[in-house]
């Protein structure tokens, strides 16, 4: 709202409180700039999700967009051959709500823990994620640099816990070790319909003590939070962690209302229903309070740790220009 | 209790090859089933059960559903309490007693399959456990002394399938194509409650699909003469593999008690058969198939592990040649022929050993008279020193005497003169005093 009275804010002492000001200016109108300006170029997210083959990634996923955005919607047969190796598939689609276009990329890891011998498994995952960060810091790294820089990184690693009711596995613990430095992962507890209320707290309880004890950070990662609101809000959310969820597609009547959930002969499991699974918690951490939050530790603290080893490790970098044929020192 | 096993020339039916007599009064043969079977219960019955499965599956809690006991309670946690770093194989036995019917059940676990991260031969130590049990009842069946013969051999092995909803995993594949030939395969559906009706029927016809992609023989429920029977047995064949849930815990749900998983949603009930096929496993397991089991395990497994035992037994060392006739040959033969071997390779060792034996004693003796003949020629050599210094000596001594004559004459002839000289000094003093 512009006022009239855009008069000179007389404030010549420079208390580090800030300045009162004398009329209104209109610095708050940059928020409204800003919307205006982000709804126009829209922005990406990148999720990557792990876990044994028949967890329920791809349904979660959908169900998290509300839309057919794993890449099983791009054509997949029920009865498709699990691959020898663990495979990178990364499915995009632009989705919008609300004016705002985003761009959304779901890669996905069909044969994670499904052979026999697992062992390094968690490797072309990390050559994947490591080769994202890769490709950024040479685009960063150029003279004339693009205007923006395609963003490419993983944001955000969902991990998929068994539903075992016991323990975690020690490929879980394994994988969560060697990765949870390099990206933010955000373990949840798939097909938790399996379990009764008393078995998931029970179950979440051990999980929880489990990561503790080998040293997984993972996110909100403690050592981020920046100030006391931060830490109240991310430690209500950390001791929820792992969330227990259960995904569908499909739709069913229940009191009068059309909900998404999976019909069993003995009830309806409602997906968004906080009594019976906490997806609609983890929806409302992911994407409606932290995802903005999740792109900026990625850029601000993986994708400079990454930075930072990479330039230490040639003794510095030589940008190269884009019309110039030499071949840079990277 | 099926008499399937009973033999059939006992019935009191119309058998082609006999003729058949009429009595003239009741004999009372017709009581056999009864003798049997007041036999049998008097003995009691073994049953040996093995579960596999990764952990986290509920091996447990159907076993205690099943047998409506709490093998697994929480005072003796079982083996899926405790992390396991390499595949275990445990076994506990149960005695259960029902309608004057006495059960030793023994349960085999085998904790720690699948869990590492890599599991490749995994399957080994089940292997070893199913091939023991089966060499100790050889071995027991081999004795003079037959009197005791416990039946450890498994029975039935429950494999649990993970409720992915997709197909089988390599390790599923891999386990049952090592195992279906050793032993009684029957794979269930852990954790069925996970799974809608829809899912679940797409998911058993995956499996069954791969089952016989791979070729895997799992247990197959026989077919009987009753018609009736057989129908449920092909309703049972169109619900493999089984979807079972277990619980052990009481829920009430409309005014009845049932057993069940409490759920904000609803309750999933054991006993139901719209819910699960529990009550399908259980009529299998225990009430209708429990001797087929145990008869498929004693012809049919326990057989090829003993012919390929005592296969491989006469098949060492000797000519393939000649074990291809051996082979048609009565097992007592084999065993005579055997033992005759062993007779003769004993006699053998014996002999070569007496060779050696000899040899080593000609060594002996050799070296004994070698050092003998030295001992004489030293001896020989030291005589002779001897006699050598004691002719010196004589020499010596010879000299010595006649040194000794000699002065010993000197002596005298010194006294000689020293006589003569004074008996001149007597003359001349005579001689002097007349002066």
């Amino acid at each position: 709202m512009h006022d009239q009275n855009c008069c000179a804010a007389n404030s010549s002492h420079n208390s580090s409180g800030g300045s009162t000001l004398l009329g209104y200016i209109g610095i708050d109108t940059i928020i409204e700039q800003m919307r205006k300006k982000t709804m126009k170029t829209g922005f990406d997210f990148n999720i990557m999700v792990v876990g044994h083959s028949g967890l329920g990634k791809s349904t979660l996923v959908n169900t998290l967009f509300k839309s057919h955005v794993s890449r099983k919607s791009a054509g997949w047969a029920r009865d498709e051959k699990i691959p020898k190796t663990v495979e990178i598939k990364a499915v995009s689609h632009v989705i919008e709500e609300g004016g705002v276009k985003m761009k959304l990329t779901v890669v996905d890891t069909p044969g994670f823990g499904d052979q026999i011998n697992n062992d390094n498994c968690w490797e072309p995952i990390s050559k994947y994620i490591n080769e994202q960060y890769e490709k950024f810091l040479k685009e960063e790294v150029n003279i004339t640099r693009k205007k923006r820089i395609p963003d490419t990184r993983v944001h955000c690693c969902i991990y998929f816990i068994s539903p075992t009711g016991h323990f975690l596995r020690q490929l879980d613990t394994e994988f969560m070790k060697r990765l949870s430095h390099s990206v933010n992962i955000i373990p949840v507890i798939a097909k938790a319909d399996t379990m009764t209320l008393e078995e998931r707290q029970e179950f979440k309880q051990r999980v929880r003590k489990e990561l503790e004890v080998s040293g997984i950070e993972f996110y909100p990662q403690k050592e981020f939070d920046e100030d006391m609101e931060d830490k109240s809000d991310n430690d209500k959310i950390r001791e929820a962690m792992p969330f227990a969820v259960v995904g569908s597609d499909k739709e069913y009547q229940v009191n009068g209302k059309r909900v998404l959930g999976r019909k069993t002969a003995w009830g309806i499991v409602e997906v968004e229903n906080p009594n019976h699974c906490e997806f609609a918690q983890l929806r409302d951490f992911l994407i409606r309070s932290h995802l903005q939050d999740l792109k900026e530790v990625t850029h601000n603290i993986h994708y400079e740790t990454y930075r930072a080893k990479r330039l230490n490790e040639n003794g510095g970098l030589h940008p190269i220009s884009s019309s110039d044929t030499q071949e840079s020192n990277l | 209790m099926s008499f399937s096993s009973f033999p059939c020339t006992m019935r009191v039916s119309v058998c082609v090859s006999l003729k058949q007599r009429n009595l003239e009064g009741y004999v009372g043969f017709a009581n056999l089933p009864n003798q049997v079977y007041r036999k049998s219960v008097k003995r009691g019955f073994e049953f040996t059960l093995m579960v596999v499965g990764e952990s986290g599956l509920g091996k447990s809690t159907l076993i205690n559903s099943l047998f409506l006991t709490d093998l697994y309670s929480k005072d003796y946690p079982g083996p899926s309490q405790r992390i396991k770093k390499t595949v275990q194989v445990e076994q506990s036995k149960v005695l259960i007693k029902e309608g004057g019917v006495q059960l030793t059940l023994t349960i085999v676990d085998t904790p720690g399959f699948g869990d590492a991260v890599d599991n490749s031969n995994c399957w080994q130590p089940v292997i070893n456990y199913i091939d023991s049990k089966c060499e100790d009842f050889l071995n027991a069946e081999s004795r003079v002394n037959r009197r005791s013969m416990p039946d450890n051999r498994v029975h039935c092995c429950l494999y649990f399938i993970a409720p992915s909803g997709h197909g089988l995993k390599p390790l599923d594949i891999e386990f049952m194509k090592r195992l279906h030939d050793k032993v009684n395969v029957i794979p269930l559906i852990a954790k069925a409650d996970t799974l809608t009706p829809e899912e679940c029927q797409l998911f058993k016809k995956q499996i069954m699909k791969e089952i016989q992609e791979h070729k895997i023989k799992i247990y197959e429920f026989p077919d009987t003469e009753d018609d009736d029977d057989n129908k449920l047995i092909r309703k049972i064949k169109e619900k493999m593999p089984l979807a079972v849930v277990g619980s052990n815990v009481v829920i009430e749900v409309n005014g009845k008690k049932v057993r069940g998983r409490q759920y904000p949603w609803g309750v999933a009930e054991v006993e139901n058969g719209e819910h699960c096929d529990f009550t399908v496993l259980r009529n299998m397991l225990i009430r209708t198939h429990m001797q087929d089991l145990k008869d498929v395990t004693n012809n049919v497994h326990y057989e090829n592990y003993r012919s390929k035992k005592l296969a491989a037994v006469t098949c060492n060392g000797v000519d393939t040649s000649k074990t291809k006739g051996q082979l048609t040959k009565s097992p007592l033969a084999q065993m005579e022929e055997e033992r005759r071997e062993h007779v003769m390779k004993m006699k053998k060792m014996e002999a070569e050993m007496e060779q050696v034996f000899e040899m080593k004693v000609k060594e002996k003796k050799q070296k004994l008279k070698d050092s003998e003949a030295e001992l004489e020629r030293r001896h020989e050599q030291m005589k002779r020193n001897l006699e050598a210094q004691y002719k010196e000596l004589e020499e010596k001594r010879r000299v010595f005497e006649e040194e000794k004559a000699n002065w010993e004459a000197q002596q005298r002839i010194l006294e000689q003169q020293k006589l003569d000289a004074s008996k001149t000094m007597e003359k001349n003093k005579k001689k002097g005093k007349i002066f």
